[in-house]
């Protein structure tokens, strides 16, 4: 290989060969260094949560409302509110959602109302969580009258998901193959049968889980309830959407903010159950998810 | 019939949108008659409750710029270069397991990273700048840092993978090391997604609020100094709503008129992300 090439250009060549490469590693090993962060923080997070609130955790932990004295507290009202909550926000979102998904796929002609509600979903995803708030305090509990009531959070809450759900449940059909569309109209189904009949049960695990992951971002939501009124302190839980609630996120701030220690190491405790719940959530949209996919596939 | 409900459905993310600006707008102009927008705008002092009172927005404005620059600080080059390792260096299985852990480190609530602000990174921070009080824009800029490094982190990759294989394998070709392709052939390729995921991740981090309520503290102030505590935009409507501002007073009125500052800052953000995304798009398709 006497290839005889200018000889300036071959020489400055292979030293820098070796270098080049060395660049390579030093960037590979800092692109390393980067993800390795990303896991060694979460560890620390949940070793620091599990080191604080472990001993915390008990039957009476669940079962107890919320006391001034560390030792007799629990969290009975916060995880009664985090349900109630969740079972309204998802009433509210699912038909919501899925019905502007199902208009925006199946229905809208591509014109520029339909751009502009896309583009407002898109950009009504990234709205601070704490403006949604501040909309739920003037319309939900201000000017509708329901006032600092689980409704009126739960209203609050269904709006902050709904791009979420809608976007995920477009996605979910959009999916679904134009030839079963096609089937369908060929033996006479209306638009509203085929999306009935056809459409929608195909789609169904897709919007379930993107509904399940959109709660998931909900049951951790505290800005909003804090602005419209959720309380820091209730020891009774709610027994109609009209009462007032407080919410496991709330819970763990306010005992946060306290200065007493104990008062920390019960935050700790009521995240674990947080994260813990949420791990669920997470888990029964992958289990859908694959299961969907195995089917799928089949 | 049907057709008119499922619209009727999408047209309340609109109404959303109106609802929004129809209440922040009206609040904010009751606001704006007894202070002058000027004051508002360009006063550097901001003490709304206390009895000699002033409105000016720069101390919080600070407080949220110094808290969302510090963020960036961590989440852009951290995010970027797992991004770049996860579509460019991993294999398929060491993806597999990452990318569900950044999307664990993405759901955690935000709350939950204000505890691990308060409980974890300001013991660290005050023990080694003694002296630091319990309340710090770093500790808060850190968590909200660490928020967002998923987001960047997904965003910028799936900018870096819709790279066409072609412009790899020609500077490959070329004898380019991979070094080489990342950084000088499929960073620049992607760079106007990578350029939108950074945006986006700093509307996230102007607003954040529960981390830097817990973690920042309650003090406005004009500063440049992380060791110092600061008080967000966020922050200050959190504390006004928790506390017993009675409905209708002017107090009250400024968290219309702050969040208003706060949905035109990140509305505009998003809007520019959001166009950058669709005009990239086009350019490979």
């Amino acid at each position: 290989m006497s290839v005889s090439l200018p000889g300036a250009g071959q020489e400055r060549f292979r030293p820098r060969l070796a270098r080049r490469h060395r660049t390579g590693r030093i960037f590979r090993y800092l692109c390393l260094a980067s993800i390795a962060f990303s896991v060694a923080v979460l560890i620390a997070l949940l070793v620091d949560v599990a080191v604080d609130g472990l001993r915390w955790l008990s039957l009476d932990f669940l079962t107890r409302y919320p006391s001034r004295i560390p030792a007799r507290a629990g969290i009975k009202s916060a995880i009664l509110g985090s349900l109630w909550m969740m079972g309204l926000t998802a009433a509210m979102s699912f038909p919501l959602g899925v019905g502007a998904a199902i208009y925006l796929e199946e229905y809208s002609k591509k014109n520029r109302l339909t751009g502009l509600i896309q583009t407002n979903i898109a950009n009504l995803a990234g709205v601070p969580s704490i403006v949604y708030g501040i909309l739920g305090l003037a319309i939900f509990v201000r000017y509708l009258g329901f006032g600092r009531s689980v409704l009126a959070g739960a209203a609050t809450l269904a709006l902050l998901v709904l791009p979420v759900v809608i976007i995920s449940a477009q996605e979910a059909i959009r999916a679904v193959p134009t030839s079963l569309r096609e089937a369908a109209y060929g033996v006479g189904a209306t638009r509203w049968q085929t999306v009935r009949h056809h459409v929608l049960p195909v789609a169904m695990p897709g919007i379930l889980t993107g509904m399940i992951l959109s709660l998931s971002r909900a049951i951790g939501e505290t800005a909003p309830l804090i602005m419209i009124g959720a309380l820091t302190f209730i020891a009774f839980p709610p027994t109609s959407p009209m009462d007032p609630f407080t919410v496991l996120p709330i819970q763990i701030f306010n005992w946060t903010a306290k200065p007493q220690a104990e008062f920390h190491e019960l935050a700790a405790g009521a995240i674990i159950v947080l994260l813990v719940v949420l791990l669920l959530m997470n888990a029964s949209a992958i289990v859908m998810r694959n299961r969907y996919r195995a089917r799928r596939d089949q | 019939m049907i057709a008119t409900l499922l619209f009727a459905c999408g047209l309340v993310s609109v109404l959303t949108t109106i609802g929004i600006v129809v209440v922040l707008v009206t609040e904010s102009v009751g606001f704006f008659r007894q202070v002058p927008i000027r004051e508002f705008l360009t006063g550097t002092r901001w003490a709304p409750l206390f009895s000699d009172q002033a409105f000016g927005i720069l101390p919080l404005l600070n407080g949220t710029l110094l808290i969302a620059f510090g963020s960036m600080v961590i989440a852009l080059p951290v995010g970027l270069t797992s991004a770049i390792y996860m579509s460019e260096y991993a294999s398929p299985r060491v993806r597999g397991t990452v990318k569900p852990i950044l999307e664990v480190l993405a759901g955690i609530p935000t709350v939950v990273y204000g505890y691990f602000a308060l409980m974890f990174v300001t013991p660290i921070i005050r023990q080694v700048f003694p002296g630091t009080g319990i309340y710090n824009a770093a500790a808060g800029a850190i968590v909200v840092g660490i928020m967002i490094i998923p987001m960047v982190a997904s965003l910028s990759e799936d900018a870096l993978s819709a790279v066409p294989r072609a412009l790899r394998e020609a500077a490959y070709g070329l004898g380019a090391t991979r070094f080489e392709v990342s950084t000088r052939v499929v960073v620049p390729a992607a760079l106007s997604g990578i350029a939108a995921s950074f945006i986006l991740a700093i509307s996230r981090a102007v607003g954040e609020t529960m981390a830097v309520t817990l973690a920042a503290g309650a003090t406005p102030r004009m500063t440049l100094n992380f060791l110092e505590s600061v008080q967000t935009m966020t922050a200050y409507i959190v504390q006004v709503s928790l506390g017993e501002t009675p409905h209708g007073s002017l107090e009250y009125q400024t968290i219309f008129a702050v969040g208003l500052v706060l949905f035109v800052i990140t509305l505009g953000m998003n809007v520019v992300s959001n166009r950058i995304t669709a005009r990239f798009r086009e350019a490979y398709e």
